[in-house]
């Protein structure tokens, strides 16, 4: 049956990760927004309370918990600023990988040290040349010994200039697309990886996203998770995984929007009276609760099928491309409730639309979730 | 050093608190720990880790929901709790509460007491101090910083009184209350939230502490609430046309004349 009481531990769980945004995360947002800067501080103290690496399993030093914990935990995140969740949450993409495809010895060997210390991971799919067409990537990976070279440029990388640990995604050649993909963990020490360009972003201004280059960079045939050629299956996995609690970072942004819009609301005179008390303002308060309320229940059911071992790829498209979507429109909402002010800096909502934006890009823009969704339709 | 901590829920200062009937309707209200019970709790934990030893008992009295404010505060590192349950509680004011304290307190092994020095729902400020009497303890009040000697034998606090800050030395176990600024509360932890679950919360009622139903309640309160009132709305802020100099001159003469505060 359907059941949808949390437990006293997500509810608690829940309540942590909202004070934690509200008190830490929220009153920053606007100052880590401007200079653009990693907010070190942040992550210490996410780390330091257990609001990081929620997914991993306790016995390499995560907190054990399942996605639909990852929502609750992103979604409050998200509210409190999503630049700075987006750089925390992210360490889930990269310890996915290692947690589905990785073996024993492999979990034991990377994991505990990424989770014991408020490190970050990053995960390095995308190249210049190769975004929505992932199968299309260039970065080379030669088989030397018990070793590979790896060469090549990622891009967009979030984290890039700030993680530990690397996953990077490389073919073994490039004729075969797909299955000459390969899975890496790559520490950040080793030599020949090097990080290029920061980028100067629209939104989500607080998390950190680069260059990852790669000259030569030589790993331990050991750091290969799954097979060879088994690395776009690997990262396909881990973003149908992922994309419940990214789905759920963007409710939490447009649940931030909502809140501020009717706060707003209640303040602001016209005509005599709070425009609160037109029903033009009151239609738009009301659309963005039903879509943030339906946003949330998809992502709850993505989440719901992962933590019961079910098939979720669709729903997770479905979540991700929804929330993201509705996300768009309540904030874009939230700045009209503002009027002029909405479109001032002074004022957060714009910040919201600025980071909304990003969601419905990364993870396969909301395109390619189309795809993914029309595909099993049509099958 | 084993520390015992009475703790409150209060509804969230945030929520709007609506009256009917003279009485407050709960239904809707979200509740929380009483923020002055959080620094109580953070004092515990503080004392405790300082001495390496001991462990911090939560103690609160109310309903089944209480319960929330515990496991709130378990999550934070409290080592057990004791609920104070009984439908007879209900309606006790601060004497009838201390009382049913008092005698669950003489089932517990304490060095110290700590507790917020008011709830910020009725603001009564009462509880401890009664507490401490019918425990025969002595007590400190508004405390804001809080030393335990070395041996567990006394405590030297400072309290916040008008002005200036007063500070006492008393023999232990005492009572003390918490006022702002006595430490900055930590948050929970995933690792303390996952915890709590192993964590034991005896229920205790009137029949468990030998409470008779009358010293409880209403009956055995020292104070009734007759009536729950909401505060007058604000009228409206009234602005003062006019050149400076002017506009001073006339809000001058409103304090004095009109408002009569000068």
């Amino acid at each position: 049956m359907i059941d949808f009481s949390l437990t006293d531990e997500q509810r608690a769980l829940r309540a942590l990760a909202r004070e934690f945004a509200q008190k830490e995360m929220a009153p920053v947002a606007r100052e880590y927004d401007q200079s653009g800067e990693f907010p070190w501080p942040v992550v210490h103290k996410a780390h330091e309370i257990g609001l990081m690496n929620v997914t991993v399993p306790e016995e390499y030093g995560g907190g054990g918990l399942g996605s639909l914990e990852d929502c609750l935990v992103g979604e409050e995140m998200a509210a409190g600023c999503m630049g700075i969740a987006a750089g925390i949450l992210a360490n889930t993409l990269a310890t996915t990988p290692i947690v589905l495809a990785g073996t024993e010895e492999q979990k034991r060997t990377f994991l505990p040290p990424l989770c014991a210390e408020p490190c970050l991971g990053a995960f390095a799919l995308t190249e210049p040349g190769s975004g929505s067409d992932a199968a299309s990537i260039t970065t080379r990976a030669r088989r030397v010994g018990d070793e590979y070279v790896l060469s090549g440029t990622k891009r967009f990388i979030t984290n890039g200039g700030v993680a530990s640990l690397y996953i990077i995604f490389a073919t073994l050649n490039p004729e075969l697309r797909h299955k000459g993909i390969c899975a890496f963990v790559v520490p950040r020490e080793t030599s020949g990886l090097s990080v290029g360009k920061e980028e100067d972003k629209m939104g989500q201004r607080a998390s950190n996203t680069t260059e990852v280059i790669l000259e030569d960079a030589v790993v331990p045939a050991f750091n290969r998770l799954g097979e060879e050629g088994e690395g776009f299956k690997v990262a396909m996995r881990t973003l149908d995984y992922s994309r419940a609690g990214i789905a759920s970072t963007a409710v939490g942004v447009a649940r931030a929007a909502m809140e501020a819009a009717i706060a707003y609301a209640r303040e602001r005179v016209q005509f005599g009276r709070p425009i609160a008390k037109f029903q033009a303002i009151q239609f738009m308060l009301a659309d963005m609760a039903i879509k943030i309320e339906t946003a949330r229940l998809i992502c709850w059911k993505a989440a719901w099928l992962i933590d019961h071992g079910q098939p979720n790829r669709l729903d997770s498209a479905i979540a991700k491309c929804y929330a993201s979507d509705i996300a768009m429109q309540v904030t874009t909402d939230a700045v009209q409730v503002f009027g002029g002010y909405g479109y001032i800096k002074e004022y957060p909502v714009e910040k919201y639309m600025r980071d909304a934006k990003l969601i419905q890009i990364y993870e396969g823009t909301n395109q390619i979730q189309r795809l993914v969704i029309s595909r099993a339709l049509l099958r | 050093m084993n520390i015992v901590v009475c703790i409150k829920q209060v509804p969230d200062t945030a929520s709007t608190i609506e009256v009917k009937e003279g009485k407050v309707v709960e239904d809707e209200l979200a509740w929380v720990v009483n923020p002055y019970d959080e620094y109580a709790t953070e004092e515990a934990l503080r004392i405790k880790e300082r001495f390496g030893e001991g462990k911090v008992t939560l103690i609160t009295m109310g309903p089944e929901r209480a319960k929330d404010a515990l496991k709130a505060e378990l999550a934070k590192g409290a080592d057990d709790a004791i609920h104070l349950t009984d439908p007879a509680f209900e309606g006790s004011g601060p004497y009838a509460t201390a009382n049913i304290l008092a005698q669950a307190l003489q089932k517990v092994d304490y060095d110290l007491i700590l507790c917020g020095w008011k709830g910020v729902d009725h603001d009564d400020g009462q509880t401890a101090i009664i507490l401490a009497e019918m425990l025969n303890l002595p007590h400190v009040s508004f405390v804001v910083k809080l030393d335990i000697a070395e041996d567990g034998g006394k405590a030297v606090a400072q309290r916040q009184v008008e002005g200036a800050k007063e500070i006492v030395e008393t023999s232990l176990p005492a009572i003390f209350t918490a006022q702002k600024g006595l430490n900055e509360p930590r948050y929970a932890s995933l690792r303390g939230i996952m915890s709590v679950k192993k964590k034991t919360i005896a229920e205790w009622g009137a029949e468990a502490l030998g409470l008779d139903p009358s010293s409880v309640g209403q009956e055995g309160s020292l104070t009734e609430v007759v009536e729950v009132v909401p505060p007058p709305e604000r009228p409206p802020g009234r602005v003062i046309p006019g050149e400076t100099e002017e506009a001073v001159r006339e809000l001058v003469r409103l304090l004095r004349e009109e408002a009569k505060v000068i």
